[in-house]
């Protein structure tokens, strides 16, 4: 079974921010992990656009505010592509 | 690759990371750099490389970029290529738009980070505002005046950078815009905005040129090349001021590494190629002379464009080889009868041409071209042999080369191994150089002595100061010197030309002619004085011209000079590296007693007032007026 979207997301999360992937929850956030700056920030929103294949709005890369917000959002942005 | 495949490939990195096995951890690394070079990836590359750094023979290099705009996601892109190159890159970014600033304050954090390079990355429409957005409303005069203004900028900081580092500049060429303001016509104005930029991009040429050290990278070559309605992405400029597109971020980092790897010195001095199915289509063995494809059309022209590339390498100085499992008289047979090589015997500076292992015939072609294995490029269609080398001889850079033939020629010219900063009139001419070698080989069986093979060979030996014509190969003799080199100190050409200056330093060339032909510059030193004491800084030679004598000629010269300006004794030091053994008797071997010795080198002395060193009788000394030997004088 290929990783789910989870998954996925916790793997690109814990190699741009250095962080061992059982180590990332859904609620890790920029509060919770100290690499997470707006550098890095962007650096996960080009990740996520090229693993994905999908473009972020400002608004949506504004709504990222844990790891668990951005499963949710890749999800429905991939469910939306595909209907 | 999957996300499963580079899952696993990650799992197995930190696998052998945590058993202690850092070479074949860098070589899983780099696979995976190959196949995704992302963003994420990039990370995992840098974070894991940084954990094996001190296990790794990884050449430091300092960069501090000055930038106008977002750069920081290629950051990590760049130290990946640049960790799979051999290069551990420190990058320090400068803050928006300070470039200026930083530059003309001797106390910015630009100078205070120590770097080797420096990269001036700034869009048109930050430094000329006016040219990029209201370009339509300026009078002629106005746009003159504004092309002016940013030129002399460009001079001003490059001359104030020249006074307070010797690092390289690499400056970045100005952009035109994707849609000119005047539409159409802009092609009928006069000066059109294209024409304006291209002006000063004119001017930040000569400037570049007045300054040792300094380079353009012609940035809008690089967004003309890959499509200027690709390269930028609107919405990450407007949201995050990143000017570049997601998908395009890693050809400017692949830019940007063109310039380091030359600058730090991981060049490849040579390119050692496969035969069949690499420089032609077919297998000479089974297909014969006849039946090889090569010529002008396809498929033989992706082979020839190959061979294209390849005879421009040679022209930029880099050595070619051939190594490859086949009967020596057929693959000679093609070669020097083919109509469709454009490379023939002549073009090749040593071959290995037999059913030996390929790592064992790397090793031979680097002892016979006197460079060391990891100066060498292997390029062999086959996937197995390309494994094979990777796996014994890990220091080879071993190129990647695509299953299409037709790509072959693009993927040599975008390595960035044979990127060259600056080409010297040695460069230009070495594989003659090499031909002469082997008749000086040849010539040297002959004779009963080797008293009377060096007075047959009748060299003379050339010693002159730095000229603007010569500091270039000086500061790359510095930098790419291993073997017979005693102290193994590295110096930029601005370093070279600063030394030269000081009344304290001398720096000397050498260039060596025999019967065979002209070796050019083949050797430098310098020397420091410090009161009755001349300290040889630097003293190293090019293998090419080692066992000849002319060592002991240069060191007498040098000897002779100081003691002219009156010093008393000679220091020299040795301090050993993995590479310099050849140069380890030298001192004693020339009458220096050793002083001291520690674990960083020794220091060996001679005392002038009891004991010279003699010019061999076989070789003629000729010193140049501008041999600056006795200024103090």
């Amino acid at each position: 079974m290929p990783p789910s979207i989870l998954e996925q997301v916790r793997a690109i999360a814990s190699d741009i921010l250095s962080v061992p992937a059982d180590r990332m929850h859904p609620d890790s956030s920029p509060e919770t992990i100290e690499a997470w700056d707006s550098i890095q920030h962007l650096n996960l929103v080009l990740a996520l656009e090229e693993n994905f294949n999908v473009q972020l709005s400002p608004e949506e890369i504004e709504q990222m505010r844990s790891i668990g917000q951005i499963s949710t959002l890749i999800g429905s942005k991939l469910q939306t592509s595909a209907s | 690759m999957t996300v499963e495949a580079g899952n696993n490939l990650r799992l197995a990195i930190d696998g052998l990371i945590s058993k202690g096995a850092p070479a074949l951890a860098a070589a899983r690394l780099a696979e995976l750099w190959r196949n995704d070079s992302g963003p994420a990836a990039a990370a995992f590359v840098c974070s894991r490389y940084e954990s094996l750094r001190r296990q790794l023979p990884l050449t430091q290099h300092r960069t501090v970029f000055l930038r106008s705009f977002t750069l920081e996601p290629l950051i990590p892109m760049l130290r990946a290529s640049a960790f799979c190159a051999g290069i551990d890159l420190g990058v320090h970014v400068g803050d928006f738009n300070t470039y200026a600033q930083d530059i003309l304050d001797a106390n910015s954090s630009l100078y205070a980070f120590r770097p080797d390079s420096v990269v001036l990355a700034v869009r048109t429409s930050d430094i000329a505002p006016d040219l990029w957005l209201d370009y339509t409303a300026l009078s002629a005069q106005a746009i003159r005046s504004s092309c002016e203004r940013v030129s002399v900028s460009f001079e001003q900081w490059v001359r104030v950078f020249r006074e307070h580092s010797s690092a390289a500049l690499i400056l970045h060429t100005l952009e035109k815009p994707l849609h000119p303001a005047a539409g159409i016509l802009d092609a009928q104005s006069c000066p059109s905005q294209s024409e304006a930029i291209a002006e000063i991009n004119r001017r930040l040429r000569s400037t570049a040129a007045q300054y040792p050290g300094v380079y353009l990278l012609d940035y809008d070559g690089l967004i003309a090349t890959h499509g200027r309605v690709h390269w930028q992405d609107d919405r990450k400029y407007l949201t995050a001021r990143l000017p570049v597109s997601a998908e395009h971020l890693k050809y400017l980092s692949n830019e940007w590494l063109r310039y380091l790897v030359p600058l730090s010195g991981r060049i490849a001095k040579a390119l050692v190629v496969d035969l069949d199915n690499t420089l032609w289509g077919g297998i000479i063995g089974e297909d014969g002379v006849n039946g090889i494809k090569l010529g002008p059309e396809y498929p033989g022209a992706a082979y020839q464009n190959l061979q294209r590339t390849m005879l421009d390498l040679s022209r930029r100085g880099i050595l070619l080889a051939i190594c490859s499992k086949n009967n020596p008289d057929e693959a000679l047979e093609a070669i020097e009868k083919h109509p469709g090589m454009l490379l023939r015997s002549h073009h090749f500076a040593a071959m290995r041409i037999s059913w030996n292992e390929k790592a064992l015939g790397l090793r031979e072609i680097a002892s016979e071209l006197n460079i060391a294995v990891d100066s060498l490029a292997f390029l062999d269609d086959n996937p197995f042999e390309r494994e094979q080398v990777r796996s014994s001889l890990p220091d080879v850079t071993v190129i990647e080369l695509p299953d299409n033939p037709m790509e072959y020629s693009a993927t040599v010219r975008n390595c960035p191994v044979f990127e060259r900063l600056a080409l010297s009139a040695e460069d230009q001419h070495r594989t003659a150089m090499y031909t002469e070698q082997r008749q000086r080989a040849q010539a040297e069986g002959s004779f009963a002595s080797k008293e009377d093979f060096f007075f047959f060979l009748n060299q003379a030996v050339e010693i002159e100061g730095v000229r603007p014509e010569t500091q270039a190969r000086l500061a790359q003799l510095t930098q790419k010197t291993n073997q017979f080199n005693l102290t193994t100190r590295r110096y930029s050409e601005q370093e070279i030309c600063n030394l030269a200056r000081r009344d304290d330093y001398h720096v000397f060339s050498l260039r060596v002619r025999d019967r065979f032909g002209d070796h050019g510059i083949v050797g430098v030193a310098i020397t420091h004085d410090r009161g009755h004491d001349c300290e040889i800084d630097t003293f190293l030679l090019s293998c090419r011209v080692i066992g000849r004598t002319v060592e002991t000629a240069f060191l007498a010269y040098i000897c002779e000079a100081a003691s002219l300006r009156a010093c008393t004794r000679i220091l020299g030091r040795f301090l050993p590296t993995k590479k310099n053994a050849p140069a380890r008797g030298f001192y004693s071997a020339h009458g220096f007693h050793k002083a001291s010795e520690d674990e960083s080198g020794s220091v060996w002395i001679l005392d002038l007032k009891t004991a010279r060193v003699n010019n061999p009788q076989w070789i003629k000394l000729e010193v140049m007026e501008n041999t600056s030997a006795a200024k103090h004088s």
